[in-house]
């Protein structure tokens, strides 16, 4: 799956972000409060949608959405 | 694998009952109110019903058993077992289904117990009795069930407080040769086992002045020893990991069925996006995933029997359906049945 798509999951799954609002290299936490509810709902739509498992401290460590997007295809390749 | 079929027992009927007094999410006042309504959006739960001081899940489930043995107008002498299923018993001892048994008035003849079970209690009750019903020794039986979780949850732990609501439930099992099997997949999991723990007042940390005393762990959660502690993160990963695995493993290899064929599955009441996302990765659509979280929160072992009784009374009293009942949380603990069900009693639900 394409960053694109990822994005748009993740637009889709926060109301307050608008569609095109994030591109590959945003800081995420500039567009939404960063707390552990985020991160649950974040951890929810990678398990639903791509089969593995993050953990708050992965999302905690991505940078940008790039970075986020790189570690979800990092463990879906070694799964 | 603990794949178990039971056959020749019917369940008859469920009631429950919840205290009068709720409390809302929206009201909480320890988190901003951007805070308060991002939880109550992804844990779906609104309002919580909330024991008073004194009312244990005993006097809850005992309304609930009364009224069901009345509306299936079953004569108690021919009660043969009752079962108590709780983490929230009387008295550390002695164990509660027996004070219970005196108390609805069942004969002596009527074996008695505890399961010590929370989550998953309900399902892991449901084979139990099942299981000794089977034998042929017992007739009618009756499985009480449920929590009142807010006595051991501090007001001022966000990550505990606004979950927690209390219920108490009563299921009636019946011998019938002519029932469909009942099939289980049953689980566990001791390493998990502080996810979520009342850590003081048991044996390994005995009670002492100390388990009185409030402790700050940061980030609005304070509470003392013989409070309940949950590691959302650890309890969420847990229940993707397990609850989808455990359900189609029972249904498409120990049964050869398909997700399809079932008609409602009801789960644990634990919060919205994992039961969501537990639908999502079975690829089942929302009308088959009844919720009760919503209006009563989570009410641990009484959310499977509290969810059917308030979300599907009309579907299961004069039709016939198969359900997916599924119980997952402390312990670590978790099981599913495969339940094929036809015209039971269902009272309205009781509040008192």
């Amino acid at each position: 799956m394409s960053i694109e798509k990822f994005i748009d999951l993740v637009e889709e799954e926060f109301e307050e972000l608008e569609k095109g609002t994030l591109k590959p290299d945003s800081n995420f936490r500039e567009y939404f409060e960063w707390n552990s509810v985020n991160a649950l709902i974040i951890i929810a739509l990678v398990d639903s949608e791509y089969d593995v498992s993050i953990n708050a401290e992965d999302i905690q460590n991505s940078e940008s959405v790039q970075d986020l997007y790189n570690k979800v295809m990092q463990l879906k390749e070694a799964s | 694998m603990a794949i178990i079929n039971v056959s020749n027992t019917r369940v008859r009927g469920i009631a429950a009952c919840v205290p009068k007094k709720e409390e809302s999410n929206y009201d909480y006042e320890l988190t901003s109110e951007k805070e308060r309504h991002a939880f109550i959006k992804m844990t779906g739960i609104e309002t919580r019903r909330v024991a008073e001081e004194g009312v244990t899940t005993s006097d809850l489930c005992y309304q609930a058993a009364e009224k069901l043995i009345s509306d299936l107008q079953w004569d108690k002498e021919e009660i043969d077992a009752l079962v108590f299923i709780s983490q929230s018993g009387d008295y550390i001892l002695p164990a509660t289904g027996i004070i219970l048994q005196d108390r609805l008035g069942l004969p002596k003849t009527t074996m008695a117990f505890d399961i010590n079970l929370g989550c998953s209690g309900y399902i892991y009750g449901l084979a139990q009795l099942g299981s000794l019903i089977s034998t042929g020794g017992i007739r009618k039986a009756l499985m009480l069930v449920g929590d009142v979780s807010t006595a051991t949850s501090s007001y001022r732990d966000k990550s505990t407080y606004l979950l927690f609501g209390d219920a108490g439930t009563a299921t009636a099992l019946e011998y019938d040769k002519e029932a469909p099997d009942m099939n289980f997949n049953l689980q566990s999991d001791g390493a998990g086992y502080d996810a979520i723990i009342i850590p003081e007042g048991g044996l390994r940390n005995f009670v002492s002045e100390d388990s009185f005393k409030y402790k700050d762990y940061g980030n609005g959660m304070m509470r003392n020893g013989i409070q309940v502690a949950l590691n959302g993160e650890k309890v969420f990963h847990f229940s993707m990991r397990e609850v989808a695995p455990n359900i189609r493993e029972l249904l498409e290899n120990q049964l050869g069925k398909t997700l399809d064929d079932v008609d409602y599955y009801v789960l644990h009441q634990a919060n919205m996006l994992m039961n969501n996302s537990i639908r999502r990765k079975l690829k089942q659509g929302k009308d088959k995933f009844p919720n009760s979280i919503h209006r009563y929160g989570n009410t641990s072992s009484a959310s499977v029997p509290l969810t059917i009784v308030t979300q599907l009374k009309e579907a299961l009293t004069n039709q016939t359906k198969n359900l997916i009942l599924s119980g997952f949380g402390v312990g670590l603990s978790w099981g599913s049945v495969y339940l094929h069900v036809e015209n039971m009693v269902i009272p309205e639900l009781i509040e008192v």
